[in-house]
């Protein structure tokens, strides 16, 4: 049993009383004395030439303070890519420089080009409609087979055929791939398209300036899901501001999804506002904004190849792949559908031949780069849709056939055929789970029942692997990541007793104020009341890597887990000399040091009074002071794992689909509280489901974003959705980090749209609509309609 | 600018606004009340949602000026009278109802809307009546647990997790 409170307990959350009584504190909510408002022009055109920005008549208008342009930012740098990726040939990745506002040309609808700073936001928007640009629209490139087909369209002038990189994994194995494809007695292809997805954070990008002419200090209040990051980034790269005169606060952020890891021109561009106009500068994007210009998700098209003999065992698997990265590298486009999406290829399955080509494709729409789950959700649908179309080619038992390639509990460490260690799993046992909780020895009834009221039913499946807390930094710095990927912690324990801790993963509804004070009280014995969790401003926090690829936990909470420990042994040398025993002797329990074997102890709340107060203390050995900071560097990634089942019934007459169960067996290591990670489960299923049925943003041949709002752009509502059964039992405790854990919140997102697609072509099959083999994502009531009818 | 006064949270309140001035913005901006929402320009997502004479309304679709006299109730408003979580928001933390919190207090209105008019809703009239209120984090699962609880409905049933 957990402990009241402590690791493993459902506890609910003490950041929910502030969201429940309207006192949460967003970037919008913050107004600093003085502050002015920012109002940016976006291009109307998805690839245009700028003549001339006539800013004359704007800055007469009432109010103005400033019109700046592409031209104020020209000396500065640009926003850099995180990882480089060279082409199999050797070459270094294309890097077009992605200025703070466009200059001399806007590469796709909603690139800012200039911003309005005014007393009011009714001003800025008033004088931003007096700006008056001149730009020839040139010929736009949206499709990615055109953008890299034809030399005379392109994104960046210096970069023909629009190819970013063209990144083979493992090259080295190809031959032996394409061999082993050669002599297959059976070979599977499937064409597939994963859908491009606006993340849609309900709290839209926001970003506060905040320059004190006094000290020379910047302050940025900003919707981040990493602020150390985008510190560094402005610091080193974009504005060389000292990164000791800038501090970056993330206050509450309303989700983030992976859009807000990235650092946006417009945040240095609300600083360099405030510094030139001496008072802070206001930005906040409406809804539409956000659409052009946050960045997107997914974006491949694919072709994925399946070798096997004719009982289904997994021979070989080859994917061509180009992925979209837009108009600009954005901070982490070049790694997602590569080391998140090439390396992920194996899945949960002993495939002893795999190889992966993705070529990066500039084209003149917003950029593109993680959203929950990132290149692993790709992953995972090229492969489960190939599996289960093969399933059908040979006329095999999805389940079995599945079964029979997955990675047995025997054979950890597993390495894979494209360059990963999974450490531990038990994959059979979630899919033995999966098929109790999602009840697959009813679905006959079930179906009959559907076929009773004329709808077609269908069973999907899903086994699933990702890796999360991507590590360990000298691995990836081989691989090409220009930053470390390590945590960090401060635990300060108070004079009083009472313990703030500082972390460098950031909370945007995850709930790390309170998990992480559970996993403190349990390991101290502290009550989790007594116990403060602090994110999310760079002057307070060590440096960390915020939270994104469901790390918080394996690194974050790593790294405060060694913090506690540093606590502990210090405590220990404190009790020894209070207690006038050996150190050797001194246990730590329940709060309380004693020495072993006697009723001598001090509380924790002693040993930390002492440590401030030192009379009675060992000064000459030790110092006072009771507060740890530790850093980790994990030794490998973690790899969560699961089944996923979706039962659909899909209505023949119209196309429409509904999902009527959706179940989970995860294994996601040791569980510190099972309701937040339900949760977690809940909302990327959420996501999956979005993806697999009702969102793709679309842009038409001219660059315009046709699905720019939510009048277009189709977010799962709450009828669109059934409860969901989810399960966790299953566990494997991680065997690298000190909790056990692997990180839960992606696996929605990456196990579920196969899961959907899989039931849809189940249903279709099972209601004679055999000649139906694929139907590319979101499965629209026009789209399987079609599928049907052709 | 116009001088606009009503009832927010059973207080009087005043403040000048300009004729497009929405009332999502009066409360926020003017009144200092930064619990309603803004999420979208287009009367979408709900984020925004508040009571005007009891009746849920998306306050980023109204102009300040046309709720002049009109008894408005925001998230602010909702707690009991001694600071303690009212029934739903108890509901919502009990289980697990909010994530980010961003959509969360217009989900709390439209919810404390619906059960006025429906208190002990199905299943199916919960995710309906939400139909008007975009959640990204939850998924929905435990927002329609949350307002089943809230109705005093037993949720074991309904959703095993
Ligand atoms: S802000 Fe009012 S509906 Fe979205
Ligand atoms: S809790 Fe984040 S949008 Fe609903």
């Amino acid at each position: 049993m957990p402990k009241d409170g402590g690791i493993g307990a459902s506890t609910v959350r003490r950041e929910d009383i502030r969201f429940l009584t309207g006192k949460g504190r967003y970037t919008a909510d913050i107004n600093l004395r003085g502050q002015a408002y920012a109002c940016f022009l976006r291009s109307e055109v998805a690839h245009g030439r700028i003549n001339r920005i006539d800013t004359a008549e704007a800055r007469a208008m009432p109010g103005v303070l400033a019109v700046m342009t592409g031209a104020d930012f020209a000396a500065m740098g640009g926003n850099p890519a995180g990882w480089h990726i060279p082409s199999r040939n050797g070459e270094a990745m294309k890097e077009p420089k992605r200025p703070v506002l466009a200059h001399g040309k806007v590469r796709h609808v909603g690139d800012a080009y200039a911003v309005v700073v005014a007393e009011t936001l009714e001003q800025a928007r008033d004088a931003a409609g007096a700006v008056v640009a001149d730009i020839t629209e040139l010929p736009a490139v949206v499709d990615m087979a055109q953008a890299v087909a034809n030399p005379d369209l392109r994104v960046h002038d210096e970069i023909a055929n629009n190819v970013c990189f063209d990144w083979g994994w493992i090259e080295d194995n190809r031959a032996a791939v394409d061999a082993a494809f050669k002599t297959a007695p059976h070979v599977t292809t499937l064409e597939l398209v994963n859908n491009r997805l606006v993340p849609n954070a309900m709290e839209p990008r926001a970003s506060i300036g905040d320059y004190d002419p006094g000290t020379g200090d910047y302050k940025l209040y900003t919707t981040s899901q990493n602020p150390h990051l985008s510190r560094l980034l402005i610091s080193a790269f974009v504005m060389g501001i000292p990164e000791n005169k800038l501090t970056v606060i993330a206050p509450d952020v309303g989700g983030g999804f992976g859009s807000k890891i990235y650092h946006y021109g417009e945040e240095a561009a609300v600083l360099a506002a405030s510094r030139a106009l001496n008072r802070p500068v206001k930005w906040v994007a409406d809804r539409s904004e956000s659409f052009l210009s946050d960045a997107h998700g997914r974006d491949h098209v694919t072709r994925i190849e399946l070798a096997t003999d004719l009982e289904g065992n997994f021979l070989a698997l080859r994917t061509e792949t180009l992925a979209n990265v837009g108009a600009y590298l954005s901070n982490f486009a070049t790694a997602t559908p590569t080391f998140l999406h090439g390396t992920l290829m194996a899945g949960p399955y002993r495939t002893p031949l795999v190889y992966v080509n993705v070529k990066a494709v500039f084209t003149n729409t917003a950029p593109v780069d993680a959203y929950r789950g990132a290149g692993r959700p790709e992953a995972t649908f090229s492969i489960e849709r190939v599996v289960d179309k093969m399933c059908r080619e040979l006329k095999l038992d999805p389940v079995a056939v599945r079964r029979k390639n997955l990675i047995q509990p025997d054979q950890y460490p597993y390495t894979t055929p494209v360059g990963l260690v999974y450490d531990t799993g038990n994959y059979p046992a979630t899919l033995d789970k999966l098929i109790e909780i999602a009840d697959f020895s009813g679905f006959e009834a079930r179906r009959a029942e559907s076929a009773r009221r004329g709808k077609l039913r269908g069973l999907g499946l899903s086994t699933w692997i990702e890796a999360c807390g991507i590590a360990p930094s000298n691995l990836v710095g081989v691989l090409g990541a220009r930053v470390g990927l390590y945590d960090a912690a401060t635990v300060r324990v108070n004079a009083t007793g009472n313990i703030s801790v500082m972390t460098g993963a950031h909370s945007h509804g995850q709930g790390h104020e309170t998990v992480f004070a559970q996993i403190v009280s349990d390991k101290l014995g502290i009550p989790a009341s007594s116990i403060d969790i602090v994110h999310g401003d760079t002057s307070k926090i060590p440096f960390g890597m915020g939270s994104y690829g469901s790390r918080s936990l394996a690194v974050g909470g790593s790294a405060m887990v060694k913090a506690v420990d540093k606590i502990i042994a210090k405590g220990k040398k404190i009790a020894a000399h209070m207690l006038e025993a050996a150190e050797g002797d001194i246990v730590f329990e329940d709060g309380k040091f004693s020495v072993t074997g006697t009723d001598k102890s001090k509380t924790f709340g002693e040993i930390a009074f002492s440590a401030y107060v030192p009379h009675n203390y060992p000064l000459e050995s030790l110092e006072p002071g009771l507060e740890e900071t530790a850093f980790y560097d994990p030794a490998n990634f973690t790899y969560p794992a699961g089944a996923y089942a979706c039962e659909v019934e899909v209505d023949a007459e119209t196309g429409r689909v509904e999902v009527v169960g959706f179940a989970c067996a995860d294994d996601f290591g040791n569980v510190m509280n099972p309701m937040i990670v339900n949760g977690q489960v809940h909302g990327g299923v959420a996501q999956g489901i979005g993806q697999a049925l009702l969102e793709a943003a679309a842009y038409d041949d001219n660059g315009q974003l046709l699905t720019g709002s939510y009048m277009d752009y189709a977010m799962p509502r709450a009828d669109d959705l059934p409860m969901f059964t989810v399960d966790h039992s299953c566990n494997t405790p991680c065997t690298h980090n000190p909790l056990g854990v692997k990180g839960c919140g992606e696996a929605g997102a990456i196990g579920s749209p196969p899961a959907v697609v899989n039931a849809v072509i189940d249903a279709l099959h099972r209601g004679g609509h055999t000649h139906v083999t694929h139907i590319d994502m979101p499965l629209t009531p026009s789209r399987v309609w079609s599928a049907i009818q052709n | 600018m116009t001088n606009v006064t009503m009832t927010v949270n059973g207080k009087a309140v005043s403040g000048d606004v300009e004729g497009r001035t929405l009332l999502s913005s009066f409360l926020r901006e003017g009144l200092g009340l930064t619990g309603t929402h803004v999420g979208c320009d287009t009367s979408q997502c709900g984020a925004c949602v508040v009571h005007v004479d009891g009746k849920p309304v998306k306050s980023c679709t109204v102009f300040a000026l046309d709720v002049a006299g009109a008894a408005v109730k925001t998230i602010e408003g909702m707690a009991n009278a001694d600071g303690s979580l009212g029934v739903i928001q108890q509901a919502f933390q009990d289980h697990h109802g909010l994530q980010c919190g961003f959509c969360t207090p217009g989900m709390v209105m439209s919810a404390a809307a619906l059960l006025a008019d429906n208190p002990k809703p199905t299943e199916s009239e919960v995710r309906h009546y939400l139909e008007g209120n975009i959640c990204r984090c939850t998924g929905y699962h435990n927002i329609v647990k949350a307002v089943l609880a809230a109705s005093g409905q037993d949720v074991a049933a309904v959703a095993a997790e």
